[in-house]
């Protein structure tokens, strides 16, 4: 089974790496960009075909190391 | 005082730290690898040193927290044992639940190695004891992510509890955004957790010790605590 776990950093929290993109971006010629935020993307294969037990697993990963809490949010899609 | 310091892939510091501690207590630290479960035995301090442990992959500091020795660190802290950690330990120790907060990417987006002076907030804790509050000291830094932050609550309860230990500062001491290179929150420089028994901080003490270094700043944060474990003895 396929899965994305996609991390992003909570709002509120300053994102120096999205401000570059953004500037850059702008000084490009890319028009219409309000705001840019940088997150990550992990593409993961799952064992089994149990959707719910992927879930769960995907979940432990992302609270035990795919993402700090603390300044990000995950989300989990298991896309089969 | 008997002293660990953690190894981990990647970490570039633990040499500089390991002379250090061989120099201002008189006595060679253990060096104990990531892949360990325990700490030597009789270990006083457990020091986890500066570097890029696992090239700063994921999050820095985020693979190394979850290294197996590091659940012998966190049952240690947990008995009230002193933890020094320092840049890329700081980020580790953060990651690993031992401090509260996270380090963000500097401000300026710039990787930062240069001398910065610190403002020592308390001299009655273990590790600054060899200082005068309100003292300031001069010593590296070496960081891309040092730019501290955590929510309002913790930041609260950090300042109202007294546990920032050290504040980038100007050389007299001021408290001013133009000194506070990475744009730490409060120019937060160095903090202790809840029991204070360990501290994080992304300035580098180990490489201020030897005149040969230009400077000795940074041998009074050794000295006070080769002196609080030849009191403790």
């Amino acid at each position: 089974m396929k899965a994305r776990v996609t991390v992003t950093l909570k709002s509120g929290i300053l994102d120096p790496q999205g401000k570059a993109i953004e500037g850059a971006l702008k000084s490009l010629g890319v028009s219409g960009v309000a705001s840019v935020r940088q997150g990550k993307v992990f593409d993961i294969e799952i064992e089994g075909g149990d959707r719910a037990k992927a879930e769960a697993a995907l979940k432990n990963a992302a609270e035990k190391l795919l993402a700090n809490t603390v300044i990000e949010n995950y989300r989990i899609e298991v896309t089969g | 005082m008997k002293s660990a310091v953690i190894v981990f892939p990647g970490i570039n510091r633990e040499r500089d730290m390991a002379r250090a501690l061989k120099l201002i207590s008189g006595r060679e630290p253990a060096m104990v690898w990531h892949a360990d479960r325990e700490l030597p035995a009789g270990t006083d301090l457990v020091v986890i040193p500066g570097g890029f442990s696992y090239g700063d992959y994921l999050r820095c500091g985020a693979i190394a927290a979850r290294a197996p020795i590091m659940d012998a660190v966190r049952a240690f802290a947990a008995k009230g044992g002193l933890v020094l950690a320092v840049c890329n330990g700081f980020q580790i120790a953060c990651e690993a639940g031992l401090l509260p907060g996270v380090l963000m990417r500097n401000a300026q987006l710039r990787f930062i190695c240069r001398d910065v002076y610190l403002r020592v907030e308390r001299s009655d804790t273990a590790f600054t004891r060899g200082y005068n509050a309100g003292q300031v000291i001069r010593v590296p830094v070496a960081h891309g992510e040092g730019n501290y932050i955590a929510d309002g609550e913790t930041i609260a309860r950090l300042e109202g509890e007294g546990r920032v230990l050290f504040r980038y500062a100007s050389p007299d001491g001021m408290i001013d955004p133009n000194w506070n290179h990475n744009g730490a929150i409060n120019a937060i420089a160095g903090i202790l957790n809840d029991h204070g028994n360990v501290l994080g901080m992304m300035p580098h003490p180990e490489n201020h010790v030897e005149a040969a270094m230009g400077c000795t700043d940074g041998r009074g944060l050794f000295a006070g605590l080769s002196a609080h474990f030849l009191q403790a003895a």
